[in-house]
């Protein structure tokens, strides 16, 4: 017998297993790393969804551990594998498939879901938040905490400044109209992060006017295309140009503040922050698709379910019935709701729960609505470094320390130089 | 001298003092109040618990009080035991090699286990120690500035009350536990507060070497819970920052004067 | 008789031996071997899937000084380590004869300047967050009083690195007042009442008696100085994580960074040697130039 099939049968046995209830297997141990990268106390809400799902399933103990932002779970977790002590699946970046193939740590999700029932359950996602994960002709991730970003603006602000609250800008020419419209004493029109994920936002910016940052295998990147450069300058005039923008760097973390503090009328940032919002804004909000150029778009983002190579067969199996019970239409949903991250499925957004809650909220679907314009977040190999190049033209663009042309000459120049071992 | 210089130099001195608390002052009087009016300074404004409930109910803060507590009771353990015996070593025994010995331990001054956080991240693994409160404080035990602090307080010791030991018969371990550790008190004592206040702010190395909420130090916990992605909320911040510090800031004002004198006593020149 | 004193001679050695042998064991586990596994493991290329380590020289120290980061790196320590020891030791030297002078509050002057001392580095960084945070921060709050435009501090390049150096400045000063204060008790009175008969100023009396006297004292402070401006890099996590573009990296950081976010040790490796070196002749200086002249032994 092969060993996929033993696995298929250990997958079936535990299945039978949980629906007579009550098994006397011994318990299976889990170690989850996961991060929360936006705002709100989610660590109770990944642990509650852990605790439904050992009540569920009492032959499997998840040991959940929160480990900060994105790059510390990284570091957590490598941490972990490389000292020996036990860690069986995480939630990473969606962008770290390329370094967690290359250091060899993961295993691909279609070599263990063989059945019919389980690549359905693989094509259940949205595609988009697939394709991330597609790399070298495997699924190496299954979508968890996804996003896209959006724009808050406040409506507050529009119509005192004589905007129509029902019609946020749609094209850059519309946004930047607006923007000096709204920018006025203490309160700038648009505000942009430019710390934290500086290539995220440039990413959209670039889809928008029309280059992709990154060639689909990870091999090559358009850091200097004429239309790339464009963007930028684009980004550095709407402070320098127009004036609706600070100069300098927009800072990620307080950015949120910012807006509920009226300190701006408009901003960007990750759907992953809309129930945050929600909570705090004292003034009537709304969430829009980000405005477009040569054509609407965003890039995915946020985090997907990882499998560790280094792992028995009882611990996949339970590692995987974890990550399905967490991405069930029924859990994304009620996730979606705690955070405004997005139903990961189509079928999420079918549920009674998150139904009832668009109806009454329909920002929450804006996220979902930009899923068809949106693109793949930027990764290539390794994608730290090569982004950490990026980050930093863009922070120089920004604060004015180098001209667009040559700061991404430079960016190119440096992913060039890192690149071409992998080719 | 003249009265006025007097005045303006006193006012200096106090001008400077309230500069250089009034990040604290700041801090704690955010922490206090919700985040709108913390940030728009509405000095009126009614003071809350909130934020210490928020901030308290989003990280497991008594386990990493602990964690730190442990940390720092390990590591002030291990650094008493290895220091004086090395200290006593250097300072009272007569032996080839010592001083060759003497000059690589003071190497160790300046080869920070800071700078080494590579190779000592990966002697940690070999020795089974990652995510444990004895690997975090490990690689601080052996000391250099504390073997040499030992060796000096040791040295000052007058050779009459060891001879005086001697002769009534206590061995060199006896002689080292009834004569030089007692005598060497206040070094201890100066030393211990140094240690503690040093490992209770350590950052760096704990981020590295642990993994889990049940060793995680105050300091490491206080990062991540304050890390910029999850969206700063200042008043937030500011409580559970408030939360951290306080028991060093309460135990340093009640004993200030001993915190300074020990010190100023045992001579940390 | 001549052969008692040698077993007693013996018997010391074998004693010195043993007692040093618990500090020995942990010193060479974790300083002297990790320093030659540093040097050894900066000689080999990384391993990954596609290729496994090999021995590779000198090549990770070229890339290191082809890697125009590495150059801003240490442009960055070189600034942060020649204004934060002159600021600090400075500003703990005013301390600390404010501190020791008869003035009003004194002990509340005293403790103000040393409180930061006791507080972790990340959370002084906290602290200072609230300070620099654009438009929302006490610094621009304090600004729009006076009409100045809410600057972004930690978000530029021109700025950053001197907003982490006031906070390293805060944290540093009142420690080394203590040193300070220390070698101010003891100077005898008797000079003072020396240079009052004498009709010598305040001025005077510091300038050509104290400063000289405390002159070992500085000495001290500096070489510590020195190296807190390589380890003190913990607010960076809070404040900058090194940006905006490089502005405010520092070499110990792009160390971690290296290694612990770019998963290259071995260039990691290599950027330990460098520092490592420059420690090397920082002790060289200790040992050949201060020690001399100052109270060690």
């Amino acid at each position: 017998m092969n060993y996929f099939a033993k696995l298929g049968l250990g997958l079936a046995g535990l299945m039978a297993a949980t629906a007579l209830a009550a098994p006397a297997v011994a318990q299976t141990q889990l170690t989850m790393y996961y991060p929360i990268a936006v705002g709100g106390p989610l660590t109770e809400v990944v642990d509650r969804i852990v605790a439904d799902f050992e009540a569920e399933n009492p032959d499997i103990k998840v040991n959940a551990i929160y480990s900060g932002n994105y790059d510390d779970t990284r570091v957590r977790a490598l941490s972990a594998l490389n000292s020996g002590e036990p860690a069986q699946l995480a939630v990473l970046f969606s962008i770290d498939a390329y370094d967690l193939i290359e250091q060899d740590i993961i295993a691909p999700f279609d070599e263990i879901v063989t059945d019919d029932e389980g690549r359905a359950w693989l094509d259940s996602f949205y595609p988009a938040l697939m394709a991330n994960s597609e790399i070298e002709g495997h699924i190496w991730g299954i979508p968890f905490q996804r996003s896209t970003i959006v724009a808050y603006y406040n409506k507050d602000k529009f119509r005192a400044a004589g905007l129509d609250p029902e019609n946020p800008p749609s094209t850059w020419d519309e946004m930047v109209e607006a923007g000096k419209a709204l920018t006025r004493d203490g309160t700038y029109g648009l505000m942009i992060p430019s710390t934290g994920y500086p290539y995220w936002m440039f990413q959209a910016l670039a889809i928008q006017n029309g280059k992709e940052l990154m060639s689909k295998d990870g091999l090559h990147t358009y850091f200097d295309d004429p239309a790339v450069i464009e963007a930028l300058e684009f980004w550095r005039s709407l402070s320098v140009e127009h004036g609706i923008m600070p100069t300098g760097t927009v800072e990620w973390g307080t950015l949120r503040q910012a807006f509920l503090e009226g300190q701006t009328a408009m901003m960007w940032h990750t759907t992953g922050n809309l129930t945050a919002v929600k909570e705090a804004a004292g003034f009537d909000f709304g969430v829009s698709v980000l405005p477009g150029n040569v054509r609407p778009g965003s890039p995915t983002g946020g985090g997907n379910f990882y499998l560790f190579k280094d792992t028995t067969e009882e611990e996949r199996a339970a590692a995987l019935k974890l990550i399905r019970f967490m991405t069930a239409p029924e859990q994304a949903a009620a996730w979606s709701i705690a955070t405004g991250y997005m139903g990961v499925s189509p079928a999420s957004y079918e549920t009674e729960a998150l139904k009832a809650y668009t109806e009454a909220f329909p920002p929450a679907l804006v996220a979902r609505n930009q899923l068809d314009n949106a693109i793949a977040e930027f990764s290539t190999f390794e994608t730290s470094r090569v982004r950490d190049g990026l980050n930093n033209a863009i922070q120089a663009v920004l604060t004015g320390t180098k001209d667009a042309p040559a700061a991404l000459g430079e960016a190119q120049a440096a992913a060039e130089r890192l690149l071409a071992p992998y080719r | 001298m003249s009265r006025l210089a007097r005045h303006i130099e006193a006012s200096g001195a106090i001008l400077l003092a309230l500069v250089w608390v009034s990040p604290l002052v700041f801090a704690f009087w955010a922490a206090f109040h919700t985040t709108s009016d913390a940030v728009n300074f509405n000095l009126t404004a009614p003071w809350t618990l909130d934020n210490f409930r928020t901030a308290w109910a989003g990280a497991p803060w008594l386990r990493y009080f602990l964690n730190t507590f442990l940390l720092v009771t390990v590591v002030l353990a291990g650094q008493f035991v290895l220091t004086t015996l090395a200290g006593f070593a250097f300072a009272q025994l007569r032996f080839p090699g010592r001083d060759v010995v003497f000059i690589l331990v003071l190497m160790q001054l300046f080869i920070l286990p800071e700078v080494l956080i590579v190779e000592n991240y990966a002697m940690i693994l070999r020795l089974g120690l990652f995510d444990t409160i004895l690997g975090v404080g490990i690689p601080y035990m052996a000391s250099a500035f504390g073997i040499f602090l030992m060796r000096q307080a040791f040295k000052s010791v007058p050779v009459e009350l060891h001879e005086a030991a001697r002769i009534e018969g206590c061995s060199l371990l006896g002689i080292l536990w009834r004569v030089y550790v007692p005598l060497a008190r206040p070094t201890y004592l100066a030393y211990a507060l140094v240690s503690v206040s040093t490992h209770w702010n350590n950052f760096l190395w704990p981020l590295i070497v642990t993994n889990s909420t049940a060793t995680r130090p105050l300091t490491v916990g206080l990062s991540i819970f304050g890390a910029p992605e999850s969206g700063v909320d200042i008043s937030v911040i500011s409580a559970a920052t408030m939360m951290t510090i306080a028991p060093l800031l309460v135990a340093f004002l009640l004993f200030q004067r001993q915190f300074v004198q020990a010190f100023l006593r045992a001579g940390i020149k | 008789m001549a052969r008692s004193i040698d077993i007693d001679r013996r018997r010391k050695a074998v004693y010195g031996w043993l007692l040093l042998l618990p500090a020995g064991v942990l010193l060479s586990l974790f300083a002297f071997y990790p320093t030659v596994a540093t040097f050894w493991s900066s000689l080999f290329s990384r391993g990954t899937r596609r290729r496994p380590s090999e021995f590779v020289g000198a090549e990770n120290y070229a890339a290191l000084f082809n890697d125009p980061t590495f150059w801003t790196v240490v442009q960055n320590n070189l600034l942060y380590t020649a204004v934060t020891i002159p600021l600090s030791i400075v500003i703990a030297l005013v301390m600390a004869l404010w501190a020791n002078s008869r003035i009003p509050a004194r002990s509340f002057v005293r403790t103000a300047y040393f409180t930061p001392t006791v507080l972790p580095m990340i959370a002084a960084a906290n602290l200072w967050l609230f300070f620099y945070t654009p438009g929302l921060g006490v610094l621009d709050q304090i600004g729009r009083v006076f009409g100045f435009a809410p600057v972004n501090w930690l978000g530029q390049p021109d700025t950053a690195l001197w907003a982490i150096i006031i906070v390293t400045v805060w944290k540093e000063a009142g420690f080394f007042m203590i040193f300070y204060l220390a070698a101010l008790q003891t100077i005898p009175e008797d000079l003072r009442e020396a240079a009052d008969i004498e009709g010598a100023s305040r001025w005077t009396y510091t300038r050509r008696i104290v400063l000289p006297l405390l002159m070992p004292t500085t000495l001290f402070v500096m070489v510590n100085a020195m190296i807190n401006s390589v380890k003190l890099i913990d607010h960076l996590f809070i404040l900058t994580k090194g940006g905006p573009s490089d502005a405010s990296k520092l070499i110990l950081y792009y160390i971690w960074e290296m290694a612990f976010a770019f998963f290259d040790a071995p260039r990691a490796a290599a950027m330990t040697m460098l520092v490592l070196l420059v420690l090397c002749v920082v002790a060289a200086i200790q040992f050949f130039l201060i020690d001399r002249r100052t109270h060690y032994q």
